[in-house]
Parts: C-alpha cells; sequence; structure tokens
C-alpha cells in the first residue's frame, strides 16, 4: 500500500489550560473519503487546522503529503483544497469574481473555475453576490473554491451544516464526485448520517481523544453486534416461537408488532428459519441495523446531540 | 505575489463602490460638507476680510481633510473587523495570499479613495472660492496621503482591540475625533493649558494637521521633516504593534 497522504502521531494541542486534542494518532489513505465524527467541540476542527497548516501543535508530530503543515504551509497550499467551517466572504463579490482571483492566485486558468461552477451547477449564479446565495449554494461555491487549484488531498470542515435535508444530499454527492475524480478527503462531521453515507473511514473524536477507527460497518460490527428483526403478524402461536430461536435476547410486543433482538451473525437467518419452519404468516417484516449513532450511545454512554 | 495584491486591490475596490453608502460616503458627504462649511463661514465671519479668508481657505480645507482621513480610517476598521468576523480573513488566508497582501489591498483602496475625495475637494474648492486660490494640489494631496497612511496603521491596533463588528466605528470614533480638539486645529497648541499641551504632542492628528498646514501654506517639505518622522514613527510603532497583536479569527 502507498504511503497515507497524511499521518498524525501523538498530536496534542491546547488553548491555555484547555487540552483541546489529547495524543491522537490516525492515517489518511489515498483515495478515501476519512472523517472525523464527534459531537462539537470534541477537537475536530483544531485537529483539521493544524493539518492544514493553520494551527501549530503542542506535540506530536503532523504530515500532509510528506511536507510539515505549518514550515512548509505555502509549499502544500498548492496541492490542498480547504474548506472552513462557517467561513464567509465578501458580501458583494460576485461569484465568477471569486472563483476567477482563486483560479490567478493558484495559477490556474479561469477556464478551470467556470468549468467547476457549471459542474457543480453554479453556472447560473456566476454573477450573483455572495450574500444573495442560498446556505447550499455558499457550500457549493466554498467546494468549487477548494477544488479550484486540482488538490490531491481536500479537507471540508461541517460542510453541511446548517442545510436542509435535500441540500444535504446534493451535496454529499459532489463530495463522492470529488472521490471519483481520484482525490482524498478528510471531513468533519457531527452528522452520524452523514459520516455513514460518506465516509469510508472514521476516526470517532470525543474530549480530544479518538475511541475509535475503523469503516462504518466495521464499528457497527464491533460496538453494536446485536440485530434487530420487526415483525407484523396476526399468528396467535407466534410470541411462543419467537421466544425459542436461537440467540434471541429479547421479544416485545405491541399489538400484532413484534420486535425480536438477538446477536450474531446469524440471528435474521435464525428468525427466517423459524417463520418459515412454523408457517407463520406476516405482514411485515424488516430488520433494523444499529448505526454510528448507536456506535456513538455505546462508547461514550450518551447521545451525539447532548 | 504582487499580482495577487493588485488584482484583490481591484476587486476590493469593485465591492467597496458596490456598497449603499460606499462611493456616497466616502466621496459625495465630505465634499457637501465642505461646501456647505466653506460657505457658512465665508459669508458669516465678515470682519476681519483677512481672517474670514484665512479660514475659509486654510481651516476648512485641514478640517475636511482630516475628516476624509478619519473616514477612511473608520471605514478600514470597520472594513477589517467585518472580514474577521465573517471568516472572510480566515478564507482569504487559507489562500497562496500572504497575510500582509490581505490587509495592503485595503490601504491601498483607503488612499486611492482618500487622494479621489481630496483632488475633488480641491477642484470643488475652485469653483466656490475662486478669489486668488492658489494650492499646491499634488504637495497637499501627497500630505494627505502620508497622513492618512500613518493614521491607518493606527487603525490595524484599533482593529485589534475591537470585539465585535458592530463597534468598530463607534470606538474609532470615540478614539479619534476628542483629538481633533486638540490637534491644534481650532485652538493653537500654545494656547493649551500645559497638561493638554504634553497630550497634544503625542497625538498623532497634531503632526498631521501641522504637515498639511504647512504645505498648505506653501512651505517646503524640509521645513516638515519633524512632523514626516513623528507620522513616520507612529507608522513603524503601529505595524510593529499589530504584527503581534492583530488577529485573524
Amino acid at each position: 500500500m502507498s504511503a497515507p497522504l497524511v499521518r498524525v502521531a501523538g498530536f496534542r494541542k491546547t488553548y491555555g489550560r484547555v487540552v483541546a486534542v489529547d495524543e491522537i494518532s490516525f492515517d489518511v489513505r489515498e483515495g478515501e473519503i476519512f472523517g472525523l465524527i464527534g459531537p462539537n467541540g470534541a477537537g475536530k476542527t483544531t485537529t483539521l487546522e493544524c493539518i492544514e497548516g493553520f494551527r501549530r501543535p503542542d506535540r506530536g508530530s503532523i504530515t500532509v503529503l510528506g511536507l510539515d503543515p505549518v514550515r512548509d504551509v505555502y509549499k502544500l497550499q498548492h496541492r490542498i483544497g480547504v474548506q472552513l467551517q462557517q467561513a464567509q466572504l465578501q458580501k458583494r463579490i460576485k461569484v465568477w469574481e471569486a472563483v476567477h482571483l482563486w483560479a490567478s492566485l493558484y495559477r490556474k486558468p479561469a477556464s478551470q473555475g467556470d468549468a467547476l461552477l457549471q459542474q457543480l451547477g453554479l453556472a447560473e449564479k456566476r454573477n450573483a453576490w455572495f450574500m444573495t446565495l442560498s446556505g447550499g449554494q455558499k457550500q457549493r461555491l466554498f467546494i468549487v473554491l477548494a477544488l479550484v487549484n486540482d488538490p490531491e488531498l481536500v479537507f471540508l470542515d461541517e460542510l453541511t451544516t446548517g442545510l436542509d435535508p435535500q441540500a444535504r444530499r446534493a451535496i454529499w454527492e459532489l463530495v463522492r464526485g470529488i472521490r471519483a475524480r481520484g482525490k482524498t478527503v478528510l471531513l468533519t462531521t457531527h452528522l452520524m448520517e452523514e459520516a455513514e453515507k460518506l465516509c469510508d473511514r472514521v476516526a470517532i473524536i470525543e474530549h480530544g481523544r479518538i475511541i475509535d477507527i475503523d469503516s462504518p460497518e466495521q464499528l457497527v460490527a464491533r460496538h453494536c453486534p446485536e440485530r434487530t428483526v420487526v415483525i407484523t403478524t396476526a399468528e396467535p402461536m407466534a410470541e411462543e416461537r419467537f421466544r425459542a430461536i436461537p440467540g434471541i435476547e429479547l421479544v416485545t410486543r405491541h399489538d400484532d408488532r413484534f420486535t425480536l433482538r438477538g446477536s450474531g451473525s446469524g440471528f435474521v437467518t435464525e428468525v427466517i428459519r423459524c417463520l418459515s419452519e412454523a408457517r407463520i404468516t406476516v405482514v411485515d417484516f424488516r430488520t433494523v441495523h444499529p448505526t454510528l449513532e448507536d456506535v456513538f450511545l455505546k462508547l461514550t454512554g450518551h447521545s451525539i446531540r447532548d | 505575489m504582487l499580482r495577487g495584491l493588485l488584482q484583490l486591490t481591484w476587486l476590493e475596490i469593485k465591492i467597496f463602490l458596490r456598497e449603499p453608502l460606499g462611493a456616497i460616503g466616502a466621496l459625495v458627504f465630505p465634499i457637501l460638507g465642505y461646501i456647505v462649511l466653506g460657505r457658512v463661514m465665508g459669508r458669516r465671519i465678515a470682519v476681519p476680510q483677512s481672517e474670514a479668508t484665512e479660514l475659509v481657505r486654510i481651516g476648512v480645507p485641514i478640517l475636511s481633510s482630516i475628516l476624509i482621513a478619519l473616514t477612511s480610517l473608520i471605514s478600514l476598521v470597520t472594513i477589517v473587523s467585518i472580514y474577521r468576523e465573517g471568516g472572510i480573513l480566515k478564507r482569504l488566508r487559507a489562500t497562496p495570499l500572504r497575510p500582509w497582501t490581505i490587509l495592503t489591498a485595503h490601504v491601498i483602496v483607503k488612499l486611492l479613495f482618500t487622494a479621489l475625495t481630496v483632488l475633488l475637494m480641491i477642484a470643488a474648492g475652485k469653483r466656490y472660492y475662486p478669489a486668488d486660490l492658489r494650492m499646491p494640489v499634488v504637495s497637499f494631496t501627497l500630505a494627505l496621503l502620508v497622513c492618512t497612511f500613518s493614521i491607518l496603521s493606527i487603525g490595524f491596533v484599533i482593529a485589534s482591540l475591537v470585539p465585535t463588528a458592530r463597534f468598530a466605528q463607534p470606538i474609532t470614533a470615540a478614539i479619534f475625533y476628542p483629538m481633533i480638539a486638540l490637534c491644534g486645529m481650532f485652538v493653537p497648541i500654545e494656547m493649551l493649558p500645559p497638561g493638554l499641551q504634553a497630550v497634544s504632542r503625542v497625538l498623532p492628528l497634531t503632526y498631521a494637521v501641522s504637515l498639511l498646514r504647512g504645505i498648505l501654506l506653501g512651505d517646503p517639505w524640509r521645513a516638515h521633516l519633524s512632523d514626516l518622522a513623528a507620522l513616520g514613527l507612529v507608522f513603524a510603532v503601529c505595524t510593529a504593534i499589530s504584527a503581534r497583536v492583530f488577529r485573524w479569527e
């Protein structure tokens, strides 16, 4: 495997007496979407800004594309794309003016910026002032600005915060498009759904420490192995049969709806086998997968929204 | 990075002109004020004639010029605070633009508008006070630019102190407008009580007024080396302070 594009080792950052990030280590591999996930104030942005070279780590080492982000900040700038949390542009700057300025600062042709505007659906907003754009359009413009220098590595900090679900989905599609261009993405989010839908691997951060790193599927399998099946049936004998399923842990009933919880990868198969053997007629059958949200709850003892 | 500086400056000029009160506030108001002030004073103070013309010829242009410089200053502090609060400074800093370029662009914009305003003011003066107005146009404009440049450097120190953009204008005004009373424009410094004289001698505006008045009266530049040195010192000290305390976010 090729060397990781980002390598963070034993990184620590304090603000006065507050420890923002405490001894964290992780790698970002080429071509993946890597997510730092955790509640607000967990240390995600601090970590990202140290990797981008805006802040200096107190301890530990950070290597980005083989460079030191603080010492080689100007060299690095040409090879990375950055979207900052809650950034704005001048209220009355026009979309094309911003894109052309950025293109020229990175010594790229303006046509490259125009092509990106087209691809991200901002072509008809070319002459609009920044202040007149919707939240989703602003974020799309920031993605254009982050991509205008054709970077190898793109940083996205809380990209969809404050957007409505529809705009959020559209942005997710664009981020997948960034990966499809062969670029590597490092993003932060406090939205577990976003991490689950978008990231190849995630690091769960809380109170400045990494709790676990893996793909969302692996994290779920590791920390929340229990499976839940919800079955609606009018069969009188059903409950008794369900309680006899191997691996069953809990059966709860609400009128005709049964919720079965059990563990083990074969649990769902066992449920289906039971239904088939007992010839139980079902009106509805669905499995409920634990999500990253459940993993987070399990690992930290509280919901990420608290 | 000169190209980046020029592009950003040009962009900031366009953006400034799009502000509802941008061009009007910077260009039209000071000149209107100058014309009104000149007319009122020119008419009221009839005797003795020589003193009246003295006031109209010297006092009004200098007051207007200082106000132009302070308008630039307030505008600069406001823009920098707004840019900081909105994360615009931070976003620009995350580009290959060098930090000083971002701030220099704003200083250039302010100096350009200062020069434009004072030239318009002189033109208006020619129109309204035709009586033997011999004005060293180029020197006076240059002198005002030197003063503004020095005063703007104080702006970055103030911008570091201003907590939010909302306070930018009142704080800057509160610091500078009292200085007008003590800078020798209305009352000669020698006539002030000794305590206030001492205060006056450390105010940058005092040297700005002294330079402007001298140049307007036709003094050679070398007669005002001490004023220039004082303004240069203000610039050097303030730039050194802002380099340490300026906040980008």
